[in-house]
């Protein structure tokens, strides 16, 4: 791990000031994914900036009846939220299909969205990658690929954004919430917060520099049956394959979005319009422009049956 | 590097103190400044409370809790597997939470509350579990068990405090606390010896002692 200086915010604005002045710096939270990374090297922050202790750690209503999420609320708090379980099942459901509970209990709402991708080439220093070194190229493309993207990918990169969490609040429609260094606040509905890679696949959000996400709010809820469903090599702590985070309404309609498969959260609303007309339908849609690679073609299969399965679970 | 340090420090202090005995005048001339020209990692001071006892140390920023227990308090129960947050064999617990203490910076704990396995029991007070784990053959190696031990002390916590996990088939009626429960719950916890059966036994006698009859509350604040 290469050197760094470490300072604890004294409030949101404090850190994203702090974040646009000094070069190198980083905003820790849980620290889980920052730390693993820079073990490795992949991250070389020079300064830390600790944003724990801004009390950002709180769950609490909106006045439009939905529900505000502190950025620093932790995985497990979240997903034991009793509002959460009860209006929200769906976020509930992701966020104990990732990590162990030990990782969930550090691991933070904002920090989660930022999570990097687990490419292994991206971890791999040795090898190309223009994620982590722009330029170098992209040795997933023609290497070991199984768990990689098939969608909004690119001949730059094929990295899968790993988050379940996040495909909850995609298809609850969340806002995220942010502080810029000038002080002033934004709302970045989540469908816009991920990028698609292109040519810049090191530029994963459309966060300004030292821009800092206060918190996630949740609209109010609008009931129906919610069902995450993650398909993984092995039964628990594993990244998925593919998942389905699925609200269905009892007249037949719904909404997906799909993890595993894309550099975001992967939801189609036009796609969805197709529910009537069963899972091969709706995969169809939401899958159309796939480019898949030899070794993961197979997850456009296992989108539409894990989605059949997701809809004949709903049914029952 | 920071697991290093102190034998560093003390290494180039011999070393200056070895030149200086042989030639001083030299070194005056041609080494003044020598070591503050080399940088050094920035360091910090730090209060931690492991076990009850309150330690003050001084760190470099890198060091991560794992690291601060095992080289610089000399807590060696806790151990270092995968460094990476993969086999929770760095389980501890952290203000009542167990977390991999091997992606947490010793700066980031100032004065929270740190139990290791050297604070749940003694080898003449055993903490339930470490009964429990020794009674059914809960380890062959050893190597994962503190971490083991600390993480399931914190599991039975958490389904009493009504957290769902993935297995948890309704999340809002309160907790079954099941055999799969404690398998879905436990699976930050690698072992290569394959104890896992035994561990979950284990962990459902402390938790039949603890609650009577199979459901606790699944409520939460």
């Amino acid at each position: 791990m290469r050197p760094f200086t470490y300072e604890r915010a004294t409030s949101a604005q404090d850190a994203a000031a702090k974040a646009a002045r000094m070069p190198g710096a980083k905003f820790i939270a849980g620290g889980t994914n920052l730390l693993d990374l820079m073990k490795i090297e992949v991250e070389t922050p020079t300064h830390l900036i600790d944003v724990n202790g801004l009390g950002l750690d709180r769950i609490g209503p909106t006045a439009d009846g939905g529900l505000r999420i502190g950025a620093l609320v932790r995985n497990t708090d979240l997903a034991a939220d009793m509002r959460v379980r009860r209006d929200y099942a769906l976020l509930s459901r992701a966020l104990v299909a990732g990590a162990s509970g030990q990782l969930r209990n550090k691991a933070t709402t904002a920090g989660n969205l930022l999570q990097r991708t687990r490419c292994s080439y991206f971890y791999d220093t040795n090898q190309p990658c223009n994620k982590r070194k722009p330029g170098s190229g992209c040795a997933a493309i023609a290497g070991y690929s199984r768990p990689l993207g098939v969608i909004g990918v690119s001949e730059a990169c094929i990295a899968t954004h790993p988050s379940d969490m996040a495909i909850a609040m995609r298809a609850l429609d969340a806002t995220v919430e942010t502080v810029k260094p000038d002080g002033t606040a934004r709302a970045i509905p989540i469908a816009d917060l991920h990028r698609l890679p292109g040519a810049t696949p090191q530029i994963e959000t459309t966060l300004e520099k030292g821009e800092f996400i206060v918190g996630v709010t949740l609209p109010r809820p609008i009931g129906g049956t919610h069902i995450y469903h993650k398909v993984r090599d092995r039964a628990s702590y594993a990244f998925a394959l593919v998942s389905i985070g699925a609200i269905l309404q009892k007249d037949g309609s719904g909404r997906i979005a799909v993890g595993g498969i894309a550099p975001k959260p992967w939801r189609v609303e036009a796609a969805e319009a197709e529910m009537p007309r069963g899972a091969k339908a709706v995969s169809s849609a939401l899958l159309a422009g796939a480019k898949p690679t030899q070794e993961n073609a197979f997850k456009l299969t296992l989108v539409e049956r894990t989605l059949g399965a997701v809809m004949a679970q709903a049914r029952a | 590097m920071h697991e290093a340090a102190d034998i560093e420090i003390s290494r180039r202090g011999i070393l200056v103190g070895g030149a200086a005995t042989v030639a001083l005048p030299a070194v005056a001339s041609a080494e003044p400044g020598r070591a503050s020209s080399v940088p050094q990692p920035p360091r910090m001071p730090i209060r931690l409370e492991v076990n009850g006892e309150s330690h003050s140390l001084e760190l470099d920023t890198r060091t991560t809790l794992l690291d601060a227990l095992r080289e610089h308090l000399h807590l060696t129960g806790t151990k270092k597997g995968c460094d990476h947050g993969q086999c929770g064999a760095c389980t501890v617990i952290v203000d009542g939470r167990r977390i991999n203490s091997c992606l947490t910076l010793a700066v980031m704990h100032d004065g929270e509350a740190i139990t290791t396995i050297e604070g749940l029991g003694t080898p003449d007070r055993l903490h339930p579990m470490q009964a429990a784990f020794i009674k059914h053959d809960g380890y062959q190696c050893g190597y994962c068990t503190p971490g083991q031990i600390c993480s399931a002390v914190a599991v039975l916590d958490e389904i009493k405090a009504g957290i769902p996990s993935h297995v948890t088939e309704d999340i809002i009626a309160s907790i079954r606390p099941t055999n799969l429960e404690m398998r879905e719950r436990m699976s930050g916890n690698i072992c290569r010896c394959g104890a896992y059966s035994n561990i979950a036994e284990a962990m459902a006698e402390v938790l039949g002692a603890e609650v009577s009859g199979a459901e606790v509350s699944g409520e939460s604040a």
